[in-house]
C-alpha cells in the first residue's frame, strides 16, 4: 500500500471499524483470541497458540480466526484466551495449557459448550467503562 | 445444537468454601428435573473475583449477577430466571437497588477500573495498523494536523491537566510550552520507555499490547513543540516490547504516518528506537539524554531543562510512555473531559502493576482519587493466602511503604506526597505480615546502591552508609543511634543528591522510620524480627518433650548442627546452624520451632 492521505485513512477507519463490528471478515465468524504480551508469553502462551492453530487445522475448521493481542491485565491468570463464538457470550479461559487450548476447539468453538473451571470474567470492554 | 443459556458458579477457592461444589450439583438436578438439561449449561468458573459477596452465581447470556447463592436457591433461580425469564430480585447484589443493579456491569466492584491508557490493551492486536486504526487510531493526528495550531495543541494538554506519568508529576503541557516557545530550528521529542522500577511493568504491556499510540502521541508532540525528530529510549530488557514498536514503525512509515509530510499536511517527523543497557538511573531525563548521546548515562545539574537545552544542545521534550499514551485521546475526546476525570490537582487515570502478596496480581487502570483499600481488596481481590495487609509499597525504589491507616487515602500525587511516598511510575507492591518492613527497606537500598552512578558524594556514598546500618540492624548489630544516623544521612540524601534517584533514594527508610519505628526497634533492642525474615535474629530450637529421635533433622541438617543418640531429644548448635530451616521441614512431630 502507498502513502495514504487524509480521505484515505478516513475510508480505511470506515472500512475497518465495519469488518470489526460485523465480525466476520472473510467468513470467519468464530474468534479466538491469545493473550501475547510477556506475561502471557512467559507463562506458556506460544504453545497454547500453536496447539489452538493445530488443532483448528486438524479440525479443517475454516471459519476461526486466531489473532494474537497484548496483556488484557489478568497476569495472574496466563496465558488467557478469549473466545468469541455467534451465539455465545464472549468468555476468556484462564491458564489456558495446550490440552485446554484442545479442549477449547473441541468443546467450545464446535461444540458449543463452555469448560469448567478455567473459565473468567472477562475484563474489558463490557465491563470496565472504556476512555 | 448451542446452549441457550449458561450457567456460571464461581469457583474460586473463597467461593468453594462458601459451597460452590454443592450449587453446581443443584443446577445439574433442578436444570434436568426442568427439563433444561440439554439447553442449559452449568460451568464451574475461575474466580470471578467478587469474593466477599461469594458464591457468586452468573446466569450468560443476560449477564444477570447473583451473589451469596446458597444450594437451596438453585430452585428458585432455575424456575423464575432459566423457566420464566424473570431475575430473581432478592439474589441480586444491592437488594435495595435490585431492579437496576441486575447486569454485573452495575456493581460498583467492576466500576473501579476505567480504561484510557490501557484501552487497546488485550483487545487489538497489536502488530496489526489496521486494528488501532479502527479503534480510532491516528484520528488525533488528523484533527492536530489540519484543524489546530501547535499553540492550540499545547493549550488543550495543559488545559487537561495531564501530568508526567514517570513519576514527579509535572504539568505536561508546560514541558511541550517550553520547548514550544524556544527559537525554531532543531527540536527532539523523547520518550521515556526506560522503566525500571522492580515490579513494575505497566510501560512495557502498554508497548506491547498498543505501540501505535504511542507512535501517534510522538507525532503530536512533535508537532506541537516543531520536532521532526523523536527517539524512544527503551531497555534492551524489553525485547517483545521493542520487536512490536519495530512493526509498528515500520508499518507507520510504510502508510505515509511517519515520515516525510505526513497525510499530505506538510508536517515531517520520524521516530527511532534507541535501546538502553538496563541502568535505572538512564530513566532520568539528563542521565537518557546522555545514554541516547553515545555517551556515559549520568544526570547533569538542571537548569538548563531539557525543555531548553537537551539533546545535543537542542530543545528536547522527555514524555513517559503512560503520559503519551493519555495525549490521543485527550485530542479526540478533548481537555474538558479529561479533566473531569480524578481528583481536583491529578486529572485522569494511572496503571498500575499489582504485585506481591495480593490474590489478583495484574495490569489494572483506576481514576486518580481511587483509594488504595479499593485497588487492593476490590481490584486485586484482597490478600493471598487469608494473610493481613501490612503495608504497600508504591513508586519503587524512590517511593515509600504505606501502612494500614492510610488505605483510605484518595491516590494522587500530592496525598501519597503527603504520606511519605510518590506515585513513582505506577508499581504497587502488596505486604502482608510475613513481610520484615527493615528487610524491605533493605532490598531497596540494595537497589539503589547498585544502580547509582556515582557522579555525586551524597548518593553514592549516603546510599552504602545507609545500607550498612540496615545491614548491620538486620544483623541484630544495631544500636539506637544507628537510627539518628540513618535519619540524618537520609535528609542529607534528599537535600544535596544531584539527580532524583539519590533525592528519593531514601524514601524507603524514611517512610519505615515513620511508620515502623517499633518494629527498628525490635530488631535492635530484643534482637527479634517478628516476621522471621531476617534469618541472623531467628534461632531454631528443639523442643525435647517432642522430639522423638527419629534422627531425621539431624540427617537433613547441611551443616550438621543438630546432634543427638537415636531415641533421645536432639539439640541444635546455635553456633554451626545456619538457619536454613530444612529442620522444621523435616520434622513430622512439630518439635522444631523457630523464633
Amino acid at each position: 500500500m502507498g502513502k495514504l492521505t487524509l480521505e484515505d485513512l478516513r475510508r480505511m477507519r470506515g472500512e475497518k471499524q465495519k469488518a470489526i463490528d460485523m465480525r466476520d471478515s472473510s467468513n470467519k465468524d468464530v474468534q479466538v483470541i491469545v493473550g501475547m504480551g510477556t506475561c502471557g508469553i512467559a507463562a506458556g502462551a506460544k504453545d497454547t497458540f500453536t496447539a489452538l492453530v493445530d488443532s483448528i487445522n486438524e479440525k479443517g475448521l475454516t471459519n476461526v480466526l486466531i489473532r494474537q493481542t497484548g496483556c488484557m491485565g489478568l497476569c495472574h491468570s496466563e496465558p488467557t484466551v478469549e473466545v468469541v463464538v455467534p451465539g455465545i457470550p464472549a468468555v476468556i479461559y484462564g491458564h489456558v495449557d495446550v490440552a485446554t487450548a484442545k479442549e477449547i476447539v473441541e468443546k467450545h468453538v464446535v461444540g458449543h459448550e463452555l469448560i469448567e473451571g478455567k473459565l473468567l470474567d472477562r475484563p474489558s470492554i463490557d465491563i470496565i467503562k472504556n476512555g | 445444537m448451542a446452549f441457550e443459556s449458561y450457567v456460571l458458579v464461581c469457583g474460586g477457592t473463597a467461593c468453594c468454601s462458601g459451597g460452590a461444589d454443592n450449587i453446581v450439583e443443584a443446577f445439574a438436578s433442578e436444570l434436568a428435573a426442568a427439563g433444561l438439561k440439554d439447553k442449559v449449561q452449568v460451568v464451574k468458573t475461575g474466580c470471578l473475583g467478587f469474593c466477599e459477596q461469594g458464591p457468586i452465581v452468573k446466569i450468560l447470556p443476560q449477564g444477570t449477577f447473583y451473589v451469596q447463592v446458597k444450594a437451596e436457591d438453585v430452585k428458585e433461580i432455575v424456575a423464575e430466571h432459566l423457566v420464566k425469564g424473570r431475575v430473581v430480585q432478592r439474589l441480586c447484589y444491592d437488594p435495595e437497588q435490585a431492579k437496576k443493579l441486575v447486569a454485573e456491569a452495575n456493581i460498583p466492584f467492576y466500576q473501579k477500573q476505567y480504561r484510557i491508557v490501557l484501552r487497546n490493551c488485550g483487545v487489538i492486536d497489536p502488530e496489526k495498523i489496521d486494528d488501532y486504526i479502527a479503534r480510532d487510531g491516528y484520528k488525533a493526528i488528523e484533527k492536530v494536523l489540519f484543524e489546530m495550531t501547535p499553540e492550540q495543541v499545547v493549550d488543550e494538554i495543559l488545559k487537561s491537566g495531564l501530568r508526567g506519568r514517570g513519576g514527579a508529576g509535572f504539568p505536561t503541557g508546560m514541558k511541550w510550552k517550553f520547548a514550544m516557545m524556544q527559537p525554531k530550528g532543531q527540536k527532539y521529542m523523547v520518550c521515556n520507555a526506560d522503566e525500571g522500577d522492580p515490579g513494575a511493568y505497566m510501560d512495557r504491556s502498554t508497548l506491547e499490547g498498543d505501540p501505535h499510540s504511542i507512535l501517534e502521541a510522538m507525532i503530536i508532540a512533535g508537532y506541537a513543540i516543531g520536532a521532526s525528530k523523536g527517539f524512544i529510549y527503551i531497555r534492551a530488557e524489553y525485547p517483545l516490547a521493542i520487536r512490536r514498536l519495530e512493526v509498528a514503525i515500520e508499518q507507520a512509515t510504510e502508510l505515509g504516518l511517519l515520515g516525510k509530510d505526513i497525510l499530505g499536511s506538510g508536517f515531517d517527523f520520524e521516530i527511532e528506537l534507541r535501546f538502553g543497557a538496563g541502568a535505572f538511573v538512564c530513566g532520568e531525563e539528563t542521565a537518557l539524554l546522555q545514554s541516547i548521546e553515545g555517551n556515559r548515562g549520568m544526570p547533569k545539574p538542571r537548569p538548563p531543562f531539557p525543555a531548553v537545552k537537551g539533546l545535543w544542545g537542542r530543545p528536547t521534550v522527555i514524555n513517559n510512555v503512560e503520559t503519551l499514551a493519555n495525549i490521543p485521546v485527550i485530542i479526540n475526546k478533548g481537555a474538558d473531559w479529561f479533566n473531569k476525570i480524578g481528583t481536583a490537582t491529578t486529572k485522569g487515570t494511572k496503571v498500575f502493576a499489582l504485585t506481591g502478596k495480593v490474590n489478583n496480581s495484574g495490569l489494572i487502570e483506576v481514576p486518580m482519587g481511587t483509594t488504595l483499600r479499593e485497588i487492593i481488596f476490590d481490584v486485586g481481590g484482597g490478600i493471598r493466602g487469608g494473610h493481613q495487609f501490612k503495608a504497600a509499597q508504591t513508586g519503587g525504589p524512590s517511593g515509600g511503604i504505606i501502612p494500614p491507616q492510610f488505605l483510605d487515602t484518595p491516590i494522587d500525587y500530592e496525598s501519597l506526597a503527603k504520606i511519605g511516598s510518590i506515585m513513582g511510575s505506577g508499581g504497587l507492591i502488596v505486604m502482608d505480615e510475613t513481610d520484615c518492613v527493615v528487610d524491605i527497606a533493605k532490598f531497596y537500598l540494595d537497589f539503589t546502591v547498585d544502580e547509582s552512578c556515582g557522579k555525586c558524594a551524597p548518593c553514592r556514598i549516603g546510599g552504602r552508609k545507609l545500607l550498612n546500618y540496615l545491614n548491620k540492624i538486620t544483623d541484630g548489630r544495631g544500636t539506637e543511634d544507628d537510627i539518628v544516623q540513618m535519619q540524618n544521612i537520609s535528609d542529607a540524601m534528599c537535600k544535596a543528591s544531584l539527580c532524583g534517584l539519590g533525592q528519593t533514594a531514601s524514601n524507603p527508610v524514611k517512610s519505615t522510620l515513620r511508620y515502623f519505628m517499633d518494629e527498628y526497634m525490635e530488631h535492635i533492642r530484643d534482637k527479634k524480627c517478628r516476621s522471621g525474615k531476617c534469618s541472623k535474629l531467628i534461632s531454631y530450637t528443639i523442643d525435647p518433650a517432642k522430639c522423638k529421635g527419629c534422627t531425621a533433622c539431624a540427617r537433613k541438617c547441611p551443616a550438621g548442627a543438630i546432634s543427638g543418640a537415636v531415641k533421645t531429644p536432639h539439640v541444635i548448635d546455635q553456633s554451626k546452624c545456619i538457619k536454613c530451616g530444612a529442620c522444621e521441614a523435616t520434622c513430622k512431630f512439630g518439635a522444631i520451632s523457630h523464633g
